[in-house]
This record gives structure tokens, C-alpha cells and sequence, in this order.
């Protein structure tokens, strides 16, 4: 057991920031604060329990057949994920849609399963699993905070900049997604370059 | 459904409602394989082919096995697994019978699993209740507006290599700024149907 595993995947390894992966549900639903966590929290669960199950059966999949197998316990844990959101949190299940079901094909998901899960001991992969999904949660609602900021002037609902501001509607569009991201990461490169 | 119906929902799957700039499916491929344009046009080949399958597919496994049998509650596990062995045919087809083209699409075929577009496209066409004319309609449209979009910036990223970008700005973050601008030129669309 080593704590390292999970504070890995919250910063070092960032999966969206510093891996680049699962960018389709990270520009598509962080239209608001409380989409990012609600779909940072949803990819978090699938992802420990799916790590748990694969360390749990790794002595018995075949390699060859590893892919499919993976893929099989992802997609069972997506579904039982969504029925679950899809009782208790009907708003948030709708407001994400599609995308609750494409949790099958998040690449860090994937990744995970095939680096490490597959690899490890079901401790270090469920923390593996908690961590990387944090760090995914946390840049999920990073990037919807800054949207929704920019695009309706609140963070979670919450008014911040007051009735004075005119909010910039195309922050919250399609376009907004790519430049917000674009910019966070070149101001991340800038940081980087500061402290090195 | 009219001819017209179906013109309507051509268009507005390859533009209007772009699978990659307005929906962000397909993300992945549209970021890693796009510096090139012969890359990209290769990838979106191959996902033209998948996908056009994969909805027809899909279409007829929700209605003659999960309708019937009331098992709705699985579509998300049989299409991944229908996708997944649909792709895996494709390539052992493709490199008997045709090995050109098995050359040109190889190495992109295995990634088109993961694809978010093919299973969000066999999502959508269900949501929408699409009858099997509508669904091959959507479904080839979806995937050429896939095609237009990755080509495009395929041919803008070419540019861009021997452009002076600002150090910070280099490589990813530039490609997503771009990628922004071309998603706010096909927001232009949004009142063409």
C-alpha cells in the first residue's frame, strides 16, 4: 500500500491537464460548476470500482482477451452508475445526458484499467482509482467554474460578479470550451516555466 | 418521412449540429491524429466506415433483441460489445479481401473502439427514435460532418507547424484555440435549419 498512488493522479499525473485524456466529457459538460463535479464524481466511482474488479480478476482474464474483458466491467459499472443518478439525482442525470452512458469510453478509464489496475494489488488500484478520479473531478470543475463564471457571472449557482456584468454567452457554447481549456493549459506551460 | 425530412437531417448532422465542434464527440481522434492531412482524411475514412455500420447494426440490436426481450437496461454493454467485435470484423475482412486499404486504415481501426462518436452516434439515433432510413441518414452524416471537421483542422494544424507560436502557446493549447475559432464559424450554421 503507498500513499503516493493517490496523490499521483490529483496533480503529477493529472489525467486531463498533465495525461490530456477524457477531453470529450471534460469540454462537453463543464458548462457549469456543478455539471464538472457531478460528472467528476460519476467518472471517480466507475473508475475505483472498475480498477477494484479488474485487480480482482486479474489472475483469471486471459491477456490476450484483457481489452473486451475490461471493457465488459467498465460498461457493467457505468450502467449500475447511471441507474443509481438516474433515481436519486434525476437533474444532474439529464443535464449530463449522453455523456453519463460515454463514461464506457473515457480513455483514462481505459487507461487505468490496462497501467495499473491490471498490474497491482486491489488496494493500490482502489487508491489509483480515487485519486485519478479526483484529479479528473478536480480539473472538471475548475474548467466549469471558469465557464461558468465567465459565461453567467456565478460558480455553483452562487451570483459572484453581480447584476452589473454582462456575462460572454459564448463562454458557455462550444467554443468557449476549447478556449477556456486552450488557455488554462498555456497558463499552466507559463507557470512552469517560472519555477523551472 | 418526406425526402425533404431526411435533406434536413443530413445537413444538420454534418453542420449544424457537428459531432466533433458543437457536440464534442469524437474529441480524441480529432486531437491526436490531425497533423497531417493525409492522416486525418485516413481516420476519417475509417470511422465513416465503422460508423455507418455500427448505426445499422445497432439499430436492429435494439429493436429485434433489447425491445423485445425488455432488457433495455443493457444497451450501453451489448453496443460497446457490438462495436467493439464490429471493428475487430472490419479489420480481418479488410486484410483479406482488400490490402490496400487495410494499409491505408490499419493502425486507425483499433482506435475507433474507444471512439465516443460511433457508440454516442448509436445513442443518439435511439434517443431520436430514428426509423432505419432516418438512422443510415444520420449516421452518414454524422460521419462526414466527423470527416469535414478533422480535415479541416488537419490543413489548419499543417500551418501552424511553421507559424512562430508563443513558446507557452506551443502544441496543445494552441490546437484547442484553434480548434475554438472553427467551432465559432460553425456556430454560423446554427440557423440553417
Amino acid at each position: 500500500m503507498n500513499i503516493k498512488n493517490f496523490a499521483n493522479g490529483l496533480f503529477k499525473e493529472n489525467p486531463v491537464f498533465v495525461q490530456l485524456l477524457g477531453m470529450c466529457p471534460t469540454l462537453a459538460v463543464t458548462t457549469s460548476a456543478i455539471n464538472g463535479l457531478g460528472m467528476g464524481m460519476a467518472t471517480t466511482a466507475v473508475l475505483t470500482c472498475a480498477n477494484v474488479a479488474i485487480s480482482i480478476l486479474r489472475k483469471f482474464i486471459p491477456d490476450k482477451i484483457r481489452i473486451p474483458a475490461f471493457i465488459v466491467v467498465i460498461a457493467s459499472f457505468v450502467t449500475i452508475v447511471g441507474m443509481l443518478m438516474e433515481g436519486y439525482v434525476p437533474a444532474l442525470f439529464k443535464a449530463l445526458g449522453l455523456f453519463i452512458p460515454l463514461i464506457v469510453v473515457n480513455c483514462v478509464i481505459l487507461a487505468r484499467a490496462e497501467a495499473f489496475a491490471f498490474k497491482n494489488g486491489v488496494i493500490d488500484s482502489l487508491l489509483d482509482g480515487l485519486g485519478m478520479g479526483l484529479g479528473f473531478a478536480l480539473a472538471l470543475t475548475i474548467l466549469g467554474s471558469i465557464r461558468e463564471l465567465l459565461g453567467a457571472g456565478s460558480i455553483f449557482g452562487i451570483s459572484i460578479l453581480g447584476a452589473a456584468y454582462k456575462p460572454a454567452l459564448i463562454m458557455i457554447l462550444p467554443p468557449g470550451a476549447f478556449l477556456a481549456l486552450g488557455l488554462l493549459l498555456a497558463g499552466m506551460n507559463v507557470a512552469k516555466a517560472k519555477k523551472a | 418521412m418526406s425526402a425533404g425530412g431526411l435533406f434536413v437531417i443530413l445537413v444538420s448532422s454534418i453542420l449544424v449540429n457537428n459531432f466533433v465542434l458543437s457536440r464534442f464527440l469524437g474529441i480524441c481522434p480529432f486531437l491526436g491524429v490531425s497533423k497531417k492531412v493525409e492522416t486525418a482524411f485516413g481516420m476519417g475514412m475509417a470511422v465513416t466506415f465503422v460508423m455507418t455500420l455500427a448505426g445499422i447494426i445497432t439499430y436492429f440490436v435494439q429493436k429485434l433483441i433489447l425491445d423485445k426481450f425488455g432488457i433495455a437496461y443493457l444497451q450501453t454493454v451489448a453496443f460497446i460489445l457490438v462495436i467493439a467485435s464490429l471493428v475487430q470484423f472490419v479489420e480481418i475482412v479488410l486484410q483479406k479481401f482488400s490490402p490496400t486499404l487495410y494499409q491505408a486504415l490499419g493502425v486507425f481501426l483499433p482506435l475507433i473502439t474507444t471512439n465516443c462518436a460511433v457508440l454516442g452516434l448509436a445513442l443518439l439515433n435511439i434517443q431520436y427514435e430514428y426509423n432505419l432510413v432516418q438512422t443510415i441518414v444520420h449516421s452518414i452524416g454524422a460521419a462526414v460532418g466527423f470527416s469535414l471537421a478533422i480535415v479541416l483542422f488537419a490543413g489548419i494544424r499543417e500551418k501552424l507547424e511553421v507559424a512562430d507560436v508563443p513558446k507557452p502557446f506551443q502544441g496543445f493549447p494552441v490546437a484547442l484555440i484553434t480548434a475554438s475559432l472553427m467551432s465559432i464559424a460553425f456556430l454560423g450554421f446554427a440557423g440553417l435549419v
